[in-house]
């Protein structure tokens, strides 16, 4: 197919991305969009590498990437942004080269460090969409609470086992967020870690995508089901499973009693 | 009595949702139920009783990454 030359875009743009702009809800509008998007990921693990390479490859423009971590070399079995050879180093250095090396038109601002109450506010805003890929439930619900004080769409994936889960929480008073579905922590016993019952990487992976998929969709202004859904990947049994959520009156986040 | 889990007709002896998840080795806390394609909040687990022919939908809660 011959690629008509854009004005604005470069030659090597226009040939990169022409597969994009070939869907029919993207366009070049819809590639500019993602150009100028900025997306903050949370977490540059088994999840967060899937995510962060297709947002890179796909020309997000500005990519934040949160991770507190250096590379271990059990990490290396699922996450696919960090190589034998980055061990030993600060993840976000290390993811921030590959994407760099998969996409140099892609600008990728690092935080090297865990999220907490004093820090989180400071780091999200600036950004569009979040994308929650980090692996405790402390910080699913401090990036809940802040990207829906925030009015921030928060895209929110996590993954153990063979097993994972998606959800979109998008501002607004009709939306459910993550804690109308999670009202309070589970115990340790009842959700148990990767660290105990294994993470298969694909399975991560597969999350990832799907996370990216949203918060391209997200930058577009797309509507997704997953506003008002969870999605379910049970990798075992081969099957995804689609739960209606519902806003809770009585959430302790967005709940009536909670804005009084 | 007889209901559909995960896609897959099984017979059980639990009468609750509660008991359901026990006898089926799942942690309460640690479990999205839908019934009847409506997500039971987890407070309502030991009062919502289960009927013959009921759609279980089960998510194992995860949270890692």
């Amino acid at each position: 197919m011959k690629i008509e030359p854009r004005e604005d875009f470069s030659p090597q743009e226009t040939e990169r991305y022409s597969r994009n702009a070939l869907l029919a809800q993207v366009g070049w509008e819809g590639q500019a969009r993602w150009r100028a998007g900025r997306v903050l990921v949370v977490g540059a693990g088994g999840i967060g590498s899937a995510a962060l390479l297709y947002l890179a490859a796909t020309g997000v423009g500005r990519l934040g990437l949160v991770d507190g971590d250096a590379v271990e070399l059990s990490n290396l079995q699922r996450q696919i942004l960090h190589g034998s050879a980055d061990l030993g180093r600060r993840k976000v250095e290390s993811a921030a080269g590959s994407l760099a090396a998969l996409n140099p038109l892609c600008r990728v601002e690092t935080f090297d460090l865990r999220l907490n109450q004093a820090n989180v506010g400071e780091v999200v805003q600036g950004f569009e969409v979040v994308l929650d890929a980090s692996d405790n439930f402390i910080t699913h619900f401090l990036l809940a609470e802040c990207c829906w004080r925030y009015k921030i769409p928060l895209v929110s994936a996590a993954a153990t086992g063979w097993h994972g889960q998606l959800l979109v929480a998008a501002p607004g008073a009709e939306n459910p967020c993550y804690r109308c579905l999670v009202p309070e922590a589970p115990p340790a016993e009842a959700v148990p870690a990767s660290t105990q019952i294994g993470i298969l990487g694909a399975v991560a992976g597969a999350m990832g995508s799907l996370q990216a998929v949203e918060a391209l969709k997200l930058l577009l202004g797309l509507d997704s089901d997953l506003t008002r859904r969870l999605l379910a990947y049970d990798g075992l049994q081969g099957r995804f499973q689609s739960l209606a959520r519902v806003k809770r009156p009585d959430c302790p986040l967005c709940g009536r009693e909670s804005e009084q | 009595m007889k209901l559909q889990v995960n896609g897959e007709y099984r017979k059980v002896s639990a009468t609750t949702v509660f008991d359901l998840l026990t006898e089926l080795g799942l942690h309460p806390q640690g479990t999205i139920v839908e019934r009847n394609r409506e997500i039971v909040e987890p407070s309502a687990y030991r009062d919502t009783h289960l009927s013959e022919g009921d759609v279980l939908e089960l998510v194992r809660l995860v949270g890692g990454g």
